[in-house]
């Protein structure tokens, strides 16, 4: 059983605070996805619950143990490094053993522990070998095949599919997937791709200015942003923004549009919707088509609307040509609205 | 000109160098270590390793390199740890450190003379101190092992810096992220060091102790300050026969013996420190 907990937990560089009091709780065996731009603190917070930083303040626990004062080594944890940190000057066997030494449990429990999880990870042929002999992809294995043999109650991962290329990164991350919820760890991993977050995560944290901007289900993240930041973020094109004018109680002025919208006491809201949840309706948005771009399955067209771009995936087989005059309809139950001064969800 | 003959043009000048000044020589000190005025002999080694000298000598080198040496390892790889730890001032205990390497050898020598000699400090202190009645004759031949001391005392002194320098340029090319990984799979600092630090160091440290390994078998000018012809060493016996016994073959004999040794130890640094084909970083 390993829930973590972190309390109030804030970290300080100097004068530049890259996190600022994080709450969160990860259930026991949950996969938990930090996600956020480059400098969002998602790393700093990883790091920290690895032990390898020390939070200014707050606590963490793992497990009903408080761990922030302790070294990674007493945490119960295991790490896959964005590099994959395989030592270069052992084997794949005795960087798989590694952790096992370290806690001097004995040859053939080692021997049994190694060579199940290299099977696992599909490497057995590789345990003679030293990294510098390996692939990326092989040496990923490795890395997160040396976390799994420790059996640990919280595997970390800090970007471990980055540095792979995108068909190899495709078929590892269905791997982790099915290798993770087999081995009943909790797992936090980070990633700025937003795409590995949605598939793999249980609950994703979306982070932004060193701050969980929303921690839910990666379909509530999706449909449901608590903030503006969530639904620019996530989703690819993102969400569409229009500002929306109060014309009633209840009733809101979009580019031209009266729209049924919250009861709220703000003069000026946002309008937000995805590009999907849009369709070629007589009534809606007034839209003049500018860029075409055929994907296959859909297609993506970039329109102005009141003077401003917004995106729409419309079916492929109908046919558009920059210039045309369109109208979009928003569907009703997929519209989001967002005050634009503290721009989280009304 | 083509532009595959230009790197063997551009190393003409250094190999020429080479030749004239570093083989050729080797080659006159070869030659003369096994000539006569009869022809070809084996009479110089002969002449060198019967001489009641020559085993002392041989025995006294090999020691003082076999203490030498691993006190500088074991003394710069803590150095060394504690620079890349710093954070601030790192360059200016860099320098400190490498102050006594800006000294010849025969500098250092006759600093550590002037206070072991019977009127040098640590007599004044000794007397001053009123521990003696007067100044004792430390580097007498009575007293073989204090000049082994001080021998030591001043190689350490002058040349563990060069080890040290090596070890932390070394040392700075291993990634954090080993470290990190090693600390959080239950690795404490004293494992790192030996699991992390020392297999992935394995390069700069053959480069050190071979360079080092070599100097301490060409000792010299810090045993002839301290020790004169009481403590014989290789390099100071073939200084003797050169010009005080004027036998010039005996002299090169000598000197290949160093050479010799010198080359012995350089294969088994390369052999025992080498790095598994895939291994490096």
């Amino acid at each position: 059983m390993a829930e973590i907990v972190i309390k109030d937990v804030a970290k300080s560089f100097g004068a530049f605070t890259a996190l600022h009091s994080i709450d969160l709780t990860i259930a026991d065996q949950e996969f938990m996805v930090l996600l956020g731009a480059s400098g969002c603190g998602k790393t700093t917070l990883l790091r920290i619950i690895a032990g390898l930083e020390t939070p200014s303040q707050g606590e963490v626990w793992i497990g009903g143990h408080r761990v922030d004062r302790l070294p990674p080594r007493e945490r119960g944890i295991a790490m896959v490094f964005q590099n994959y940190a395989v030592f270069p000057h052992l084997t794949v066997f005795e960087n798989i053993a590694f952790g096992l030494r370290m806690k001097k449990v004995p040859q053939p429990e080692i021997d049994r522990r190694v060579s199940r999880t290299a099977e696992l990870m599909h490497i057995e042929q590789l345990l003679k070998r030293y990294s510098g002999q390996l692939s990326g992809g092989q040496r990923q294995r490795v890395a997160v095949a040396r976390a799994l043999t420790m059996e640990p109650d919280v595997i970390l991962m800090d970007e471990p599919l980055s540095n792979l290329d995108a068909l190899l990164r495709l078929e590892m991350r269905a791997e982790l997937k099915g290798v993770l919820a087999a081995s009943k760890t909790t797992t936090i991993y980070v990633t700025h791709d937003q795409v590995e977050a949605m598939s793999l995560a249980d609950r994703i944290s979306v982070m932004n200015g060193g701050r969980i901007v929303q921690a839910a289900t990666p379909v509530e993240v999706y449909r449901n942003p608590a903030a503006r930041f969530v639904g620019s973020f996530i989703g690819n094109p993102p969400m569409n923004f229009i500002p929306a004018m109060k014309v009633g109680e209840g009733k809101w002025q979009v580019a031209g549009l009266t729209l049924d919208g919250p009861k709220a006491d703000q003069d000026r809201l946002e309008f937000a919707i995805r590009p999907e949840d849009v369709t070629v309706t007589p009534g809606g948005l007034k839209a003049t088509a500018r860029v075409v771009e055929p994907l296959g399955a859909h297609t993506l067209v970039t329109c102005d609307v009141n003077g401003a771009p917004f995106r729409a995936v419309l079916e492929s087989d109908l046919r558009v040509a920059p210039g045309d005059d369109l109208s979009l309809a928003p569907k009703s139950d997929r519209v989001r609205w967002f005050d634009p001064e503290t721009t989280m969800a009304v | 000109m083509p532009q595959r003959a230009l790197p063997y043009l551009l190393l003409l000048p250094a190999t020429l160098f080479l030749l004239v000044f570093f083989l050729y020589p080797f080659l006159q000190i070869a030659i003369l270590a096994f000539s006569s005025p009869e022809g070809f002999t084996l009479k110089p080694f002969q002449t060198m390793t019967t001489h009641w000298k020559f085993g002392t000598t041989l025995w006294n080198t090999i020691l003082l390199t076999a203490i030498i040496v691993p006190i500088q390892l074991v003394m710069a790889l803590a150095m060394a740890t504690i620079v890349t730890k710093l954070k601030t001032g790192r360059n200016a205990i860099l320098y400190i450190f490498t102050i006594p390497l800006g000294l010849s050898d025969l500098a250092a020598g006759i600093i550590w003379l002037a206070i072991f000699e019977q009127s040098g400090f640590l007599n004044s202190v000794l007397v001053g101190l009123g521990i003696v009645e007067r100044p004792v004759l430390f580097l007498g031949y009575q007293n073989l092992w204090v000049i082994f001391v001080a021998v030591i005392l001043a190689e350490v002194w002058r040349a563990t810096a060069i080890v040290m320098v090596i070890l932390v340029s070394g040392m700075g090319l291993i990634p954090k992220e080993y470290y990190e990984a090693a600390e959080v799979f239950g690795a404490g600092p004293w494992k790192r060091f030996l699991k992390v630090t020392l297999p992935m160091l394995r390069p700069s440290l053959q480069t050190a102790l071979i360079l080092r390994t070599i100097a301490a078998f060409e000792v010299f000018a810090v045993v002839v300050a301290l020790g004169g012809t009481t403590l014989p060493v290789l390099m100071g016996e073939t200084f003797n026969w050169q010009f005080a016994l004027n036998d010039r073959n005996v002299a090169a004999a000598y000197a290949l013996v160093i050479l010799a040794i010198s080359i012995a130890s350089t294969l088994f640094f390369l052999r025992v420190l080498r790095t598994p084909k895939g291994a490096t970083i």
